[in-house]
């Protein structure tokens, strides 16, 4: 390949933060986000004494975990235009975007994780706790709203937040659809002008600035939080 | 009087959608006031990435007067354009589930692929051939007995090359490729001794390697391939807006600037010169409209 | 919903003029499997180290196991694999680096992406062997001394065994990641059960019927090597010893 051509990264630097990276870091979040609302929702139905309930989430989450992200990536980006009609009732698959797409590809199958870690958040708040609520006179949703939850999701948030960093690290598989995230936007350029090598090693040392970075933080979080609990 | 208005404006209401109503895809455009184009990453000259990372390409400056076309049919000037990437593989699937619209890139119209998606009048007829280093002394088809070859997933050049494999008992290990770039890739870094695929593709990309002068196309060419957009199949509304509009340039005297812009004169991103003069059939096919999957109309 | 199904599409010879396309699929198969047992022979060994270097008291060698784990874990798994398929053989000597690239498939791609994969998920077991050490109570090492055992005495006989019987469940599940994430390397081009999915679909333009197959299989595997490990665990279970309870006790 020759001698080496650092200048091509310097060159592409405005393409790959602000449409590549710019893509992976909303992606990540709005996935994060979403995991975490539907994964919380998928843990308190496994949780539910409604045995039905429990059973869909269990399968859902058994599922999920069973296959991998890439398969799962091919799947939504083939079928949710098909489920989008099917829900609205139109006679075609309806229109969803590269981006749409990967964000609720990611949100179905990270809520999977998530819900495990919000299962185990849920179970460690003393049952105690529940039944007080209830002697209180609080329903169901507002036990689990203003009681549960809260202390769950706090207790777990160094955890969520690293799965959030697997999350971050996952989403650089969309570039089996040619999607322009972070890792896509670099492959192009390292296609386009041969300079694979370059390219990959300046990809690969932002990912891990970026996940090395986040993971001291959430280790500094879990510290506080010891120290306040 | 009262009357006579109230029809007029109950034929206005009506006649406004009746478009849409019996176009699933142009309803769809005219609801989402966005049309979808899918483009390809590195398939030079027809679409792929500029210098700029903006996609441009003889297959996109067709697609544009169809834009026109579908504005003006909509009444809808704003229409607003969205581009979204596919592979050779993901094209097919992403035009069935109504991902893209209408797909502008190097795809082969033929039979079989028409049972899934719908093609275009054509606007290039190439060949399936291979590209190897000339310092691996390949002459034929021959030399390539037990070789490791590449091909881009989902083309008709690997489904030609797999079964051709199996058929003459070639023993070649055939490699296999997300999109062009990359198997080209396979060839200049010594992973693969020859990629099969459309030979227009494969001039310009070796005239933008980085050694042009290191690579041979072989002689022979294996199959037809006429090109032509791709949309969404049993959608006769949309079908005449855009073979209305293609037909309508394609005869027109703007077709023959267009074609020197992409194959004659420089393009980018180096702004290296194709110089590949229109072939006798594609002058042929252009001068009469045809959205024929039959090669031997091509011929 | 205006989709043509054609489960029959399984049964039919494929492209390649001699086999069904559902045994492309577990041909598919062969190759994940495959490439996740070398690679987990790997992860195993070279994780056991780390992981055990982690909880000595050599700081040097307990830090390079830290850069180790960090390393491989803050990378994504895609981005490695595009490390060792086209940076590394780049990087070598000319001839060295020629000869790796024209190792003839499915070589070619499977080397690269069992290192890859070996040495990423080699960090997840250091991970899980050095928190199932730490789990230990501090008595068990101290005893391994007083018994007048070695250091290394006192890893082989005392500590290991009930390190690696304690994290057992961990490890089934990083089995399980292992044996899905092969399907990653088919972007080097390792023709896996994902790629055999993809290439059916290419092929014979059914997206659905090869995608429910191929996962459908997957589902099997996981369930197949879930309770295949699972009996591991009990059959090799110390008889009153309670052990997974006692991981998260040494995390941090």
């Amino acid at each position: 390949m020759g001698s080496f051509d650092f200048d091509v990264i310097a060159r592409s630097l405005g393409y790959l933060f602000r449409e590549g990276m710019v893509f992976t870091l909303t992606l990540t979040a709005l996935a994060a986000v979403g995991g975490i609302v539907f994964g919380t929702l998928l843990a308190m139905m496994r949780l539910s004494s409604f045995k039905w309930l429990s059973l869909a989430a269990t399968g859902y989450v058994n599922l999920m975990r069973s296959i991998p992200l890439l398969l799962v990536i091919f799947w939504f980006y083939f079928l949710v235009p098909y489920i989008g009609a099917w829900l609205t009732g139109a006679a075609r698959p309806i229109h969803v975007g590269a981006f749409a797409s990967s964000v609720i590809t990611f949100t179905m199958f990270e809520a999977a994780y998530y819900s495990e870690i919000m299962r185990a958040g849920i179970q460690s708040i003393p049952r105690g706790q529940v039944w007080a609520g209830y002697a209180l006179g609080l329903n169901y949703w507002q036990t689990m709203g203003t009681v549960v939850l809260p202390q769950a999701f706090r207790n777990m948030i160094p955890i969520l937040l690293t799965q959030t960093i697997i999350l971050f690290q996952d989403t650089s598989l969309v570039y089996v659809l040619s999607i322009t995230d972070f890792l896509g936007a670099a492959s192009k350029v390292a296609q386009r002008d041969s300079r694979l090598v370059e390219m990959y090693l300046f990809a690969a040392l932002v990912y891990f600035i970026v996940s090395f970075g986040l993971s001291l933080l959430v280790k500094r979080l879990q510290q506080k939080i010891a120290i306040v609990r | 009087m009262r009357k006579l208005s109230l029809a007029v404006l109950a034929a206005a209401f009506v006649a406004a959608p009746a478009i849409a109503q019996d176009s699933p895809t142009l309803k769809k455009i005219k609801d989402s006031g966005t049309v979808t184009i899918g483009h390809r990453d590195s398939s030079l000259p027809f679409s792929y990435y500029d210098d700029k990372q903006q996609v441009v390409g003889y297959a996109i400056d067709i697609c544009m007067h169809v834009v026109d076309a579908i504005k003006a049919e909509l009444k809808m000037p704003n229409l607003k354009v969205a581009f979204n990437p596919v592979t050779s593989a993901t094209r097919i699937p992403l035009i069935a589930n109504g991902t893209i619209d209408l797909e502008c890139g190097s795809t082969t119209n033929n039979v079989a692929r028409q049972q899934q998606v719908g093609f275009t009048n054509t606007y290039f007829v190439t060949a399936n051939r291979y590209v190897a280093k000339k310092s691996s002394n390949i002459k034929s088809l021959a030399d390539l007995k037990g070789k490791t070859v590449v091909s881009t997933a989902g083309t008709t050049n690997i489904k030609w090359l797999t079964e051709e494999n199996a058929k003459a008992n070639m023993g070649m290990s055939i490699l296999t490729a997300k999109d062009h770039a990359e198997a080209f890739l396979m060839v200049e870094t010594g992973r693969a001794v020859a990629f099969f695929m459309d030979d227009i593709l494969l001039y310009g990309l070796v005239a933008n390697s980085k050694a042009p002068g290191d690579f041979m196309v072989g002689s022979e060419a294996y199959s037809v391939e006429p090109y032509g957009a791709m949309m969404p199949r049993d959608d006769a509304g949309f079908r005449k807006v855009v073979d209305g509009a293609t037909a309508k340039l394609y005869t027109s005297p703007a077709m023959a600037a267009l074609y020197d812009k992409w194959f004659n004169k420089p393009v980018p991103p180096k702004g290296i010169a194709l110089m590949v003069p229109m072939s006798p059939q594609l002058k042929r096919v252009l001068a009469n409209p045809t959205s024929s999957g039959d090669p031997a109309v091509y011929q | 919903m205006k989709y043509n199904w054609n489960w029959g599409i399984l049964w039919q010879t494929s492209i390649d003029g001699q086999n069904t396309w559902i045994m492309m699929l577990i041909h598919g198969l062969g190759w994940t499997l495959f490439a996740a047992l070398c690679a987990g022979v790997i992860a195993l060994l070279l994780g056991s180290v780390i992981g055990v270097v982690r909880t000595t008291d050599h700081k040097w060698l307990v830090r390079l196991g830290n850069a180790y784990v960090e390393l491989f874990r803050n990378i994504p798994l895609l981005v490695q694999l595009f490390l060792w398929f086209f940076v590394i053989p780049e990087l070598l000597p000319k001839a060295f680096g020629s000869a790796i690239k024209q190792m003839p498939p499915p070589w070619g791609s499977f080397v690269p992406a069992v290192i890859g994969l070996g040495l990423f998920t080699a960090a997840r077991v250091a991970e899980q062997v050095r928190a199932g050490i730490q789990s230990l109570p501090r008595g068990q090492r101290m005893a391994g001394t007083a018994l007048g055992l070695t250091q290394a005495q006192t890893y082989r006989h005392v500590l290991l065994p009930m390190a690696f019987r304690i994290i057992m469940p961990p490890l089934t599940s990083e089995t399980m990641n292992l044996i899905k994430n092969t399907s990653v390397a088919l972007t080097i081009g390792l023709v896996e059960l994902t790629a055999a999915a993809r290439s059916m679909q290419e092929f014979t333009f059914q997206v659905f019927e090869a995608f429910t197959a191929a996962t459908v299989i997957y589902i099997i595997v996981n369930l197949v090597v879930v309770n295949l490990l699972r009996w591991l665990e009990k059959s090799v279970a110390v008889p009153g010893f309670i052990g997974p309870a006692a991981v998260g006790g040494g995390g941090h």
